[in-house]
C-alpha cells in the first residue's frame, strides 16, 4: 500500500488528535493574527456608537450555552460599548436555556465598567451600572414569535415583571420605554432560530432598526437580509466576534481565539488539499490499470 | 474561587473532556456527560416554564389548614382559565380513549400560528427577497465601494451576479425538461451557484466547531491556572491541596479507562 492508498484510509481519528495537538500548541503559543473588519460588523459598532447617551438599545440573548463560545464575546463587547457609552440597555432571553446565563453576563460586565479603562483613545470613568436604570432583564417567556409581536404592542404584555420579580412600571428606566418605538435598535444575539422570528414578526412587522449575531453555522442563510436591508448589520460566528472586539478597541476570547482559527483552518485546508490529491492519484492509476 | 465552586468547576473540566472523549469512540464518560446534559437542560427548562408562564397567570396560594396546596386563578385575569382548560386537554394524549380531546387545542394553536406566520413571512422572507432580487441595476456604483469592493452587496456586479445565481439554480431544480444544451449549461451554472453556497456554509461550519473547541481550551486554561496556582508568582489564598488531589483523582480515572481500552484493543488484535 502505498503513500496515497494510505491517506485514503487513514482512521479519521488520527485527523482528530492531530487537529487537537494543533490547536492546544497554538494556543499555547503567543502571537496575533490581523483582523480585518466586515463593513456589515462595522454597521454595527458604527450606530451603537454614534447613539446619544440615554438611547435605550434592546439585546435579546437568544443563546443557549452551547452557542456560548461564538456568541458570548459578543453581547460581552456591545453590553460594555453600550454601557460605557451610557445607553440604556433592555435584555430579553427567548431561549430557555439562556436566563441564567444572561444573568451571569450582565454581572460580568457590571463588574467590568467598574474600572475605567481607554477604548480607542476614549478615557472612560468607571460607573456602578445600576438595575432598573441602565438596564432592564426582561428574562424568559415561550414562544419566541408571540413574544416578539406583543413586545411591540407593549413590553408590560408578556413581561409584567422583570427577571428578578419586579413590576417594569417601578423601573426608571422603563417609564419612558413602552415598545420598540421607544428603542433606538434591536440587535439580536441568536444560536436558534429567534433570529427567523425578529426578522419576520418584529423588523417586518414594527419595522424598528435590527441587527443580529448569529453563530458561525447560521451565517451563509441571513445574509441574503443584509442584502435586501432587513436588518442593517451581521456579526458572523467568532469571526464578527473578533471583529466587534477590534473596532471596539475591547480584545476578548474571541480576538484571542483567532489564532487558533486560522491554524485549525490551514490544517483542514491542507487535510482537504491531501485528501483529493490521494483521490485522483488512487482514481488516475485505477483507470490505467484497467486499459492494461 | 471557594472550595464549593472549584469543585463545580473542576466537574466541568471532567465532563469537557468526558464529551471529546467521543472523538476516539463511544464510551461511558461520554454516556455520563450526555445524559447529565440531557437531564439538567430539561429540568431547568420545566422549572423555568413553572417560575415564569404557570405561576405568574394562575395564581398559586397555601391554604393555611394543613399540608394542601391549592390552585386559584388570578382573579384580575379570569380569562386565563380558557387556555389553562386548553393546556390541560393536551394531556389526554396520554389516553387512548380521550386523545382526541387533544386535537381542540391543537387546533386552536395551528389555527393562530398559522393565521399570524403566514401573511408576515411571505412578507418578509418571501416578497422581501423578490423585490431585492429584481432591482433596478446600480450602474451608478457597479463595481463596488471601500475595501471590499469585490463583495460590496449593493454593487451592480453583485446585484448582477445574484441574478443569475438564482436563475441558474432555479433551473437545476426544473426537472421537466432534460438537462441538455444551452439548458443544462445554465443548470451547470445553478449547481456551481449551489456548491459556492454550501462551501461558504461548510467554510463557516468548521469556524463555528472549531470556536466550541478553543472555548473549552480556554475554559480549561482558565481551571488549570486556578487548580496548579499554588505555587506561582500570583499564588491563590484560597488555594487547598485538596484542589489538586481531586484532579488528579479525575485524571487517574480517565487514564485507568484509556488504558483499559488500549490493552482491549491490542488483545483484540491478538486474537
Amino acid at each position: 500500500m502505498d503513500i496515497f492508498e494510505k491517506l485514503m484510509k487513514l482512521d479519521r481519528r488520527w485527523v482528530f488528535l492531530f487537529l487537537i495537538a494543533v490547536c492546544v500548541v497554538t494556543y499555547a503559543a503567543d502571537f496575533e493574527i490581523p483582523v480585518l473588519v466586515e463593513p456589515e460588523v462595522e454597521a454595527i459598532f458604527n450606530f451603537v456608537d454614534t447613539l446619544p447617551a440615554g438611547a435605550a438599545v434592546m439585546i435579546p440573548i437568544d443563546y443557549d450555552p452551547g452557542s456560548l463560545a461564538e456568541l458570548h464575546p459578543m453581547t460581552y463587547a456591545i453590553v460594555e460599548q453600550c454601557w460605557r457609552k451610557n445607553l440604556k440597555v433592555v435584555f430579553s432571553a427567548l431561549s430557555q436555556n439562556a436566563p441564567g446565563m444572561a444573568d451571569q453576563a450582565i454581572r460580568d460586565i457590571s463588574d467590568s465598567l467598574k474600572v475605567e479603562k481607554e477604548y480607542n483613545g476614549v478615557v472612560y470613568p468607571p460607573r456602578e451600572i445600576v438595575n432598573g436604570v441602565d438596564y432592564c432583564f426582561l428574562g424568559y417567556k415561550p414562544y419566541p414569535a408571540i413574544i416578539i409581536l406583543s413586545m411591540g404592542q407593549n413590553f408590560r404584555l408578556p413581561f409584567p415583571l422583570d427577571y428578578y420579580g419586579t413590576p417594569l412600571d417601578s423601573l426608571p428606566m422603563m417609564r419612558d420605554i413602552q415598545n420598540y418605538d421607544d428603542l433606538a435598535c434591536v440587535i439580536d444575539i441568536s444560536g436558534t432560530n429567534a433570529t427567523d422570528y425578529w426578522i419576520s414578526y418584529g423588523q417586518g412587522r414594527y419595522g424598528f432598526p435590527l441587527a443580529i449575531g448569529v453563530t458561525g453555522v447560521s451565517t451563509a442563510q441571513y445574509y441574503p437580509y443584509y442584502g435586501s436591508g432587513q436588518i442593517f448589520g451581521i456579526m458572523g460566528g467568532m469571526l464578527g466576534a473578533a471583529q466587534y472586539e477590534q473596532l471596539a478597541d475591547n480584545p476578548g476570547l474571541a480576538k484571542d481565539g483567532m489564532r487558533v482559527q486560522w491554524s485549525a483552518h490551514m490544517m483542514i485546508i491542507a487535510f482537504i488539499v491531501l485528501g483529493n490529491v490521494g483521490y485522483f492519484v488512487s482514481r488516475i492509476r485505477a483507470r490505467r490499470g484497467e486499459r492494461r | 474561587m471557594d472550595f464549593s465552586t472549584f469543585l463545580w468547576t473542576t466537574f466541568a473540566a471532567f465532563l469537557t473532556l468526558a464529551t471529546y472523549s467521543f472523538l476516539y469512540k463511544d464510551n461511558p464518560f461520554y454516556k455520563i456527560a450526555e445524559h447529565i446534559v440531557t437531564g439538567v437542560a430539561a429540568g431547568y427548562f420545566a422549572i423555568l416554564l413553572w417560575h415564569n408562564g404557570l405561576v405568574p397567570k394562575l395564581w398559586f396560594q397555601r391554604i393555611d389548614d394543613g399540608d394542601w396546596w391549592w390552585l386559584w386563578l388570578n382573579s384580575s385575569k379570569p380569562w386565563y382559565l380558557i387556555p389553562a382548560i386548553l393546556g390541560m386537554l393536551m394531556w389526554t394524549r396520554f389516553s387512548k380513549k380521550y386523545q382526541w380531546v387533544s386535537r381542540w387545542p391543537m387546533a386552536l394553536y395551528i389555527g393562530i400560528s398559522a393565521g399570524i406566520a403566514v401573511p408576515l413571512e411571505m412578507s418578509n422572507r418571501v416578497n422581501k427577497q423578490l423585490y431585492d432580487t429584481m432591482a433596478d441595476l446600480n450602474w451608478a456604483n457597479f463595481f463596488g465601494q471601500g475595501t471590499y469592493a469585490m463583495f460590496d452587496t449593493t454593487s451592480g456586479l453583485s446585484q448582477l451576479l445574484i441574478v443569475i445565481g438564482v436563475v441558474a439554480a432555479l433551473i437545476y431544480f426544473f426537472f421537466s425538461k432534460a438537462h441538455t444544451g444551452l439548458f443544462g449549461g445554465v443548470a451547470k451554472v445553478g449547481i456551481w451557484t449551489l456548491m459556492i453556497g454550501f462551501g461558504a456554509s461548510f467554510g463557516f461550519t468548521v469556524m463555528a466547531r472549531i470556536s466550541l473547541f478553543i472555548n473549552r481550551m480556554q475554559f480549561l486554561g482558565g481551571w488549570g491556572q486556578e487548580a496548579f496556582n499554588a505555587s506561582g508568582t500570583t499564588p491563590n489564598p484560597n488555594y487547598s491541596a485538596w484542589y489538586q488531589v481531586f484532579f488528579w483523582l479525575l485524571a487517574l480515572l480517565v487514564i485507568g479507562y484509556a488504558a483499559y481500552e488500549i490493552v482491549k484493543h491490542l488483545r483484540s488484535r491478538k486474537t
